[in-house]
């Protein structure tokens, strides 16, 4: 009743292909935007900085980048991990060679070194396809993995292999360390969050965004339409990387602390935020938002909810969490291949003819 | 064995410490029967995985099937886990372990020095054997293996000359179980049944990739590349780079070949049409 | 989404504990690739706790609250951790990892909660005057390479020059911290030293132990944890190496480890910084007030071995240095700063160890302002496969200060600088 398109004109073609074309959408989005900014940073604790809020915000870009890579432009990755791992230790090597330099510099610095090793990775795409493609981005995933474990350079020569992210302030405010307050590592994810969201909306309803949709839903047939596979693909892995990057770096500068590349950035994560974007929607930048959500969300909800209330023995908690989220995912997979994304469109449309459906 | 049915088997290998937790749990009853007994839950496990899971997602791709036998692993993990609880459990069912001395002693005259191959692996590469062999005649002269490949080979068509997928998958996931329990049982033997096996896996995939899929053939070729390839990686030039080579090296050689072939060593070659 | 935070937000307030009690977490990892060792170290750390409560109604009056959190040996659910436990104050926190030590050790610095690492975490710990929160006595990782190779030393008439040592470790932080202390004691005595690594979770190691095979080293030093405890075990016995010169670190010797190596594993030795079994007055008591109560931790069925000696014996220092702090602050009722001043005051004495029921059970510790490692003292014990126990061959050993110092002081000098920490005790 509340929420409908009728009455709601667009008089230019710049209104008619905006994000939000329904005015009750835009006003939510404001709202949103408005307590994420406005409200949250007030009244947020350590705890929901650090267990939910912040890794929400970080794997929400990581999710972000991969969509891009597979929901848009069709190129199964399993090295989201490996590239995670990259940008963190740029970041790390960047934070403690040029100190003077400001951390968000560092960040998306990051985030283009990681793309540079995302190209590399992603040439074998020419040759290789669909499933197979999957399994040769694992090479990546371990291969890069046993490099910043092997090659002492990466993590300073300290004597463990861990690196550990050292003090950096934005505006005074300290943003990585120990010194860190819950606001402020929370809106410093929260603008890359914003900034990379805006980013890859807007490159995935532009020109670059449909030639990696041409190439995903067929290759040859974009090609012959004048799509440049080479550039489409190598383009999709640059800015995928570039995303996947900035999260690996503001995953471990500002959420861990300290990191060791083997447990951070394992193959677990790879499939971790592979199971985000399909949980929350392929091709969809909610999507990604939505299953960041529900995968980091569900874990600490399930725990408090059975350890805290419940009082189950912790051990117990954790299988009976396990299998609740491997169920979860087949169901998902079979009830909605396409997502929370698309669960989330089919509400809208049906509350469009609430309460009047026919 | 999945792999023949275009699924990808991530999940076997919980299915096999699934498997061998449950062999464990009988451990009064003879190791034969216990074995037996686990084979027959295998066939019940898969009837329900096709029932349940596969049945709904006819027709995906493979990428959303090798989501779901992931998502089917941390499922059978956690149950294990809760019915048996996440401690290790030795298993014995009278395999031999250790050096073999007759090998040893054999090698030694002839070549000045005694090779070393342990009892277990005999014994492991004498069962692969046998099932390989097994399988293979299954795939190609039965009726209900040609009836799995043709399944493998496209859902539609394979229904519509009247294969009951349905029977082919159970088939095809009990058999898959019995091979998981077989190399559960093997793992088991050598570290204990826990539930870090799950992650071993993974290394079937790069071995099958430069097999090729829907051949058997590739798969031991595959295997044995991969298999040699990065015990030698590891042993000649793993000391100059620091070790620890043997985790990437299978991914990086699928990937390096697949540049070259992508349709793997003997698959079949892939045609594009629009 | 709303529901969700709503329900979220109500859960977590109904899950913080009564005030008042002494609350010392338990960071278990009952689940996951290492519960199987994770879990007896658990149920240890607990019961002894339990029997304080129900032997003695507490600590100095004060009822101990074990609230128990899964962290799943994972650093990031390590993090959930510390900040859920941390809205409860807790006195000090054992995560019985050294990647989630790591992580922890600057929040906790800027926090003000101390930790108490047992064995793990970071070596350079020990240095007090830079590691102002942070306890590892009585024994860290270099203490016990150190430890290893001096009994080596007495093995071989104190003479290893020529000799090969092999060093299998695990691929992370935890398997690379003896690496330095090792490549100095080997120009020390001069020994040569193979590193093999083994990545985790270490299932397959056979190239390793192939190497090992064709390189002949006169004696194997392992690092591991997890499965590749029992792997490697086993993967010695396949290649006939001799097990009594097989020696592994205290991680690397529970029951656990050499039970599914059977027969073969006879003989394999490992460090510890306790002694093992139940042949201690203290099991009498933890029967009467704990087991046949029916408090027992977990299942119940870990009591005596190795693990759960070594959680029991952690939960014990940190039960010596809360009375300490009591008496020490005159309250009862103390803070985690008090707390830290109770662990620099800590002596336990071998009387103190009798009289708690564990005589000969480990050495004594005294710390201070700027020893928080104690004097790492270790022993040698050696696996009976017919009996299935543990048995001590040596008494304590002392580890090489003269080797150890300087790297510890290196080490927490460059933690210092990083940190911009000046250092204090002066």
């Amino acid at each position: 009743m509340i929420y409908r398109e009728a009455g709601d004109f667009k008089t230019s073609y710049r209104d008619d292909s905006q994000t939000f074309p329904i005015r009750l959408d835009r006003w939510g989005y404001y709202a949103i935007m408005a307590v994420a900014f406005g409200i949250i940073p007030f009244v947020i604790n350590d705890y929901w900085a650090n267990a939910v809020l912040v890794p929400f915000l970080i794997y929400a870009i990581a999710a972000l980048g991969l969509n891009v890579l597979t929901g848009y432009a069709g190129q199964v990755s399993l090295g989201t991990g490996g590239f995670m791992a990259v940008g963190a230790y740029a970041v790390y090597k960047l934070m403690t060679s040029f100190p003077d330099v400001s951390i968000v510099i560092h960040i998306l610095l990051a985030g283009g070194i990681t793309a540079g090793v995302g190209v590399l990775f992603g040439l074998p795409s020419l040759r290789i396809k669909g499933f197979y493609l999957a399994v040769a981005t694992l090479a990546a995933q371990f291969f890069l993995v046993w490099l910043f474990n092997k090659v002492p350079w990466f993590y300073n020569y300290s004597a463990s292999g861990q690196i550990t992210s050292p003090t950096r302030t934005v505006f005074d405010q300290a943003v990585t360390g120990p010194a860190a307050t819950a606001p402020a590592k929370y809106l410093i994810c929260l603008v890359f969050a914003f900034a990379l969201a805006w980013l890859a909306r807007n490159l995935t309803r532009g020109s670059l965004g449909r030639k990696w949709m041409a190439i995903r839903d067929m290759d040859i047939a974009a090609e012959i339409i004048g799509v440049n596979p080479l550039r489409a693909k190598l383009s999709a892995f640059a800015v995928s990387s570039f995303f996947i990057g900035i999260a690996g770096a503001l995953l471990f500068a500002v959420y861990l602390g300290a990191a060791e590349v083997g447990e951070a950035f394992g193959i677990n994560k790879s499939f971790l935020v592979l199971f985000m974007i399909i949980i929350g929607g392929l091709g969809s930048i909610f999507g990604s938002f939505a299953g960041a959500a529900f995968l980091v969300l569900l874990p600490v909800l399930l725990k408090n909810f059975l350890v805290g209330n419940m009082g189950w023995p912790t051990d117990l908690a954790a299988h009976i969490e396990l299998m609740i989220v491997g169920a979860l995912i087949v169901t998902f997979l079979i009830v909605e291949p396409h997502g929370l994304a698309r669960l989330w469109r089919l509400a809208k449309d049906k509350l469009r003819l609430w309460p009047f459906p026919h | 064995m999945g792999i023949q049915n275009g699924q990808v088997p991530f999940a076997h290998l919980i299915n096999a410490t699934f498997g061998t937790s449950l062999h464990h749990f009988g451990w009064t009853v003879p190791a034969v029967l216990a074995v037996a007994l686990t084979a027959l839950i295998m066939v019940l496990l898969a009837f329900l995985i096709e029932k349940l899971v596969l049945q709904h997602l006819v027709g995906q791709e493979p990428i959303i099937l090798f989501m779901a036998t992931i998502g089917l692993a941390y499922f059978l993990e956690g149950l294990g886990d809760v019915m048996w609880g996440a401690d290790i459990k030795a298993l014995d069912v009278g395999l031999p372990q250790g050096i073999s001395d007759g090998i040893e002693a054999v090698t030694g005259q002839w070549f000045g020095y005694g090779f070393f191959i342990d009892r277990l692996d005999l014994w492991a590469t004498l069962i692969a054997a046998m099932l390989v062999a097994a399988l293979v005649a299954f795939a190609q002269y039965t009726k209900q293996g040609r009836a799995m490949r043709a399944v493998a080979d496209d859902h539609q068509a394979a229904m519509s000359v009247g294969i009951s997928l349905r029977f082919i998958w159970v088939m095809v996931w009990s058999i898959a179980g019995f091979v998981a329990l077989v190399a559960g049982i093997m793992w088991g033997t050598k570290s204990g049944v826990q539930f870090s096996l799950s992650l071993i896996a993974l290394k079937a995939l790069p071995v099958l990739m430069l097999g090729g899929f829907t051949s058997i053939p590739g798969a031991i070729v595959g295997g044995l590349i991969i298999g040699v390839g990065e015990k030698l990686f590891e042993f000649t030039i793993g000391p100059m780079v620091g070790g620890a080579t043997e985790n990437w090296f299978a991914y990086v050689l699928a990937l390096i070949f697949l540049v070259f072939r992508p349709q793997g060593l003997f698959g079949e070659r892939i045609i594009e049409r629009v | 989404m709303k529901l969700t935070l709503a329900a979220l937000a109500t859960t977590m307030m109904v899950a913080s504990p009564a005030l008042a009690d002494l609350i010392v977490p338990n960071m278990s990892y009952r689940t996951g690739p290492y519960a199987a060792n994770g879990i007896p170290y658990a149920d240890g750390f607990a019961d002894y706790f339990t029997l304080l409560n129900e032997r003695d109604g507490g600590i100095g009056g004060q009822l101990v609250q074990v609230p128990e959190c899964e962290t799943a040996y994972n650093t990031e659910k390590g993090v959930e951790c510390y900040e859920s436990l941390r809205t409860q104050n807790p006195l000090v926190l054992n995560p019985l990892s050294t990647g989630i030590t790591y992580q922890l050790i600057p929040r906790i610095s800027q926090d003000g909660i101390p930790l108490y690492t047992p064995g793990y975490g970071r070596t350079s710990a020990k240095d007090g005057s830079v590691f102002e929160w942070v306890f590892n006595a009585p024994a860290n990782y270099w203490d016990g390479a150190s430890v290893a190779v001096k009994h080596i030393l007495d093995q071989e008439g104190g003479d290893l020059s020529g000799k090969k040592i092999a060093l299998v470790y695990h691929n992370s932080a935890y398997g690379k911290e003896p690496i330095r202390t090792l490549q100095e004691l080997s120009e020390k005595h001069g020994f040569e030293l193979v590193e093999l690594p083994v990545d985790a979770p270490g299932q397959e190691q056979k190239s390793q132990w192939l190497q090992i095979r064709r390189e002949q080293p006169d004696y194997v030093i392992m690092y591991a944890w997890g499965v590749m405890n029992q792997v490697a075990i086993q993967e010695a016995v396949n290649i006939r190496f001799p097990m009594d010169k097989f020696i592994g670190i205290w991680w690397s010797g529970s029951e656990n480890d050499v039970r599914a190596a059977g027969a073969g594993a006879e003989g394999y030795k490992a460090l510890t910084f306790h002694g093992v079994g139940r042949d201690y007055p203290l099991y009498e008591d933890l029967q009467t007030h704990v087991y046949d109560k029916g408090l027992a931790a977990g299942a119940g069925d870990q009591a005596g071995s190795v693990l759960y000696s070594r959680g029991a014996y952690a939960a014990l220092v940190i039960a010596e240095a809360i009375a300490k702090a009591q008496e020490l602050a005159g309250t009862p009722e103390i803070t985690p700063a008090q707390m830290r001043d109770g662990f620099e005051a800590l002596d336990i004495t071998a009387e103190r160890m009798a009289e708690l029921g564990l005589p000969d059970f480990g050495a004594p510790i005294a710390l201070s302002c700027d020893n928080h490692g104690g004097d790492g003292l270790a022993r040698v014990q050696q696996w009976n496969a017919a009996e299935g126990t543990w048995s001590l061959i040596t008494d304590f050993i002392e580890p090489d200060a003269e080797i150890l110092d300087p790297l510890i002081k290196e080490d927490s000098a460059a933690y210092a600088a990083e940190a911009g920490l000046t250092a204090r005790c002066n």
